[in-house]
């Protein structure tokens, strides 16, 4: 039962924690630059008018979103030594891996915000005598951005979920260190609960901040 | 890139064992398909249960409900895994958590059952939630002024509505649940996942291995998807839904 629980073993653990929670969160930012940038590049790739370029592009993003996560992991972790000839850590290929996985999430998402310009924003810019790249960065792609900002957040969210899934190739997490700490205090149920609760505290916090700028933006369109 | 191929490894057998390799891909198979199925059905009916209320005009039921969505959307998986398998036993009564800890069948998958059951139910309350409201109002004052009662109205008016519009949705909710079943890896379900891990180490052949694994992940996918869209098409009503695709 509950009483029998000692969740005086937090405080010590906090720095160890701390250590798994950069790495986290480290994973995240870069996967989300990284997935944003690979994604857009995806997008624009499936929605050009050149057909082999669309096909890739979208055979891409079609086989990363139907296989499991854990197995994209897996898959990277052991075929980029095969590659490379050298083991490159856990850690290094989770960066890897993710940036490679998410980018086909994110490249749905900005194909909806490509696509949510309407199409005269476009045709200007050619009119103007602009060409496909300027066209793009200057007018179709700030507004794809500014329409996908609340759905690229929430997306953002779920890849920080995620993170918690580099536990099969034992890269240190927020949620390893927190088993790590857990099996030195001998405390690992104390330490799951914390875990549980940092995750939530954080996840609820951002996507009630992601909904009101939501509702923020929706009033501009 | 200095790889030994060996295509024939799935018919070799185990390493100290009588088994093949197939034999353990194909336990794995059944696995993920028990996990997922049995999963979708907890989640399919808590999630319309949850999914419904939360569009019932009491406030202090659809505030609960939307807690509950909240609660299992925001945790990762894994955690939620690890919790249900290692916390839970001991938040039950004394007997019972015994019992669960020694003597429960299949605990592993009965546990990966109840936590992705539960996971999945949030995400398809949320479904039901935003189908049921997409709906005219006039649907529900229409069926509330013939004279139903509110769980007349939702039966016969506003839930088969709802259900089919939220059948694209369901369909990669559905195929969702296999991708998530691989999670169940992590507390010891034999599942397709585990089976690649385990059959990677013992048998040294990643990359066949991987692509078995993943070729199955496909089928399981590709079979949710054409079951799903066949379900579609026979419920749709005509002229009524767009009969887009």
């Amino acid at each position: 039962m509950l009483s029998q629980f000692d969740f005086s073993v937090f405080k010590p653990s906090l720095t160890f924690l701390w250590t798994g929670f950069l790495f986290s969160g480290n994973l995240t930012l870069i996967a989300m630059t990284g997935g944003i940038v690979f994604g857009t590049l995806l997008a624009m790739g499936r929605l050009s008018s050149l057909r082999p370029l669309a096909v890739i592009a979208s055979a891409y993003v079609n086989l990363m979103r139907s296989i499991p996560l854990v197995m994209v992991i897996l898959w990277f972790f052991l075929v980029i030594p095969l590659i490379t000839g050298k083991p490159i850590g856990a850690e290094r290929s989770a960066i890897i891996t993710f940036t490679a996985f998410e980018a086909a999430y994110y490249s749905e998402i900005m194909r909806a915000g490509i696509q949510s310009v309407s199409r005269g924003q476009a045709m200007a810019g050619y009119a103007l005598g602009m060409t496909y790249w300027q066209n793009m960065g200057l007018v179709v792609l700030p507004q794809a951005f500014r329409n996908m900002l609340p759905i690229l957040l929430t997306q953002t969210i779920i890849l920080f979920q995620d993170t918690s899934l580099v536990y099969a190739i034992g890269a240190k997490d927020l949620l390893k260190a927190a088993e790590i700490a857990g099996k030195n205090y001998n405390r690992p149920m104390e330490m799951y609960i914390f875990v549980a609760v940092i995750y939530f505290v954080l996840c609820f916090a951002l996507s009630t901040i992601v909904k009101r700028l939501h509702k923020k933006i929706a009033v501009v369109q | 890139m200095n790889y030994h191929w060996n295509w024939g490894i799935y018919l070799e057998k185990i390493k100290g064992g009588e088994e093949t390799y197939l034999s353990w891909l194909i336990t794995g198979l059944q696995w993920t398909v028990a996990v997922s199925l049995c999963s979708w059905i907890i989640a399919l009916v808590l999630g319309f249960l949850v999914g419904t209320l939360r569009t019932m005009p009491r406030r202090g039921v659809a505030r609960l409900c939307n807690a509950y969505v909240e609660l299992f959307r925001n945790i990762p998986l894994l955690v939620q895994m690890f919790l249900w398998f290692f916390v839970m036993p001991e938040l039950l009564p004394r007997n019972l958590s015994l019992w669960v800890k020694q003597e429960m069948p299949a605990k592993e998958f009965v546990t990966a059952t109840i936590c992705l059951g539960l996971f999945t139910s949030a995400r398809i309350a949320e479904q039901v939630r935003a189908g049921i409201q997409s709906l005219p109002r006039g649907q529900s004052y229409a069926g509330l002024a013939m004279g139903f009662t509110l769980p007349q109205t939702y039966r016969y008016v506003l839930l088969p509505m709802a259900i089919r519009i939220i059948i694209p949705p369901l369909t990669s909710e559905f195929m969702n649940v296999f991708k998530n079943s691989s999670v169940a890896f992590a507390i010891g379900v034999l599942e397709l996942t585990f089976q690649a891990r385990q059959m990677q180490e013992d048998s040294e052949q990643g990359i066949e291995t991987y692509l078995a694994v993943t070729l199955l992940y496909f089928v399981c996918a590709f079979v949710t998807n054409r079951a799903m869209s066949w379900i579609e098409k026979r419920t749709r009503v005509p002229g009524l839904i767009s009969t887009a695709k």
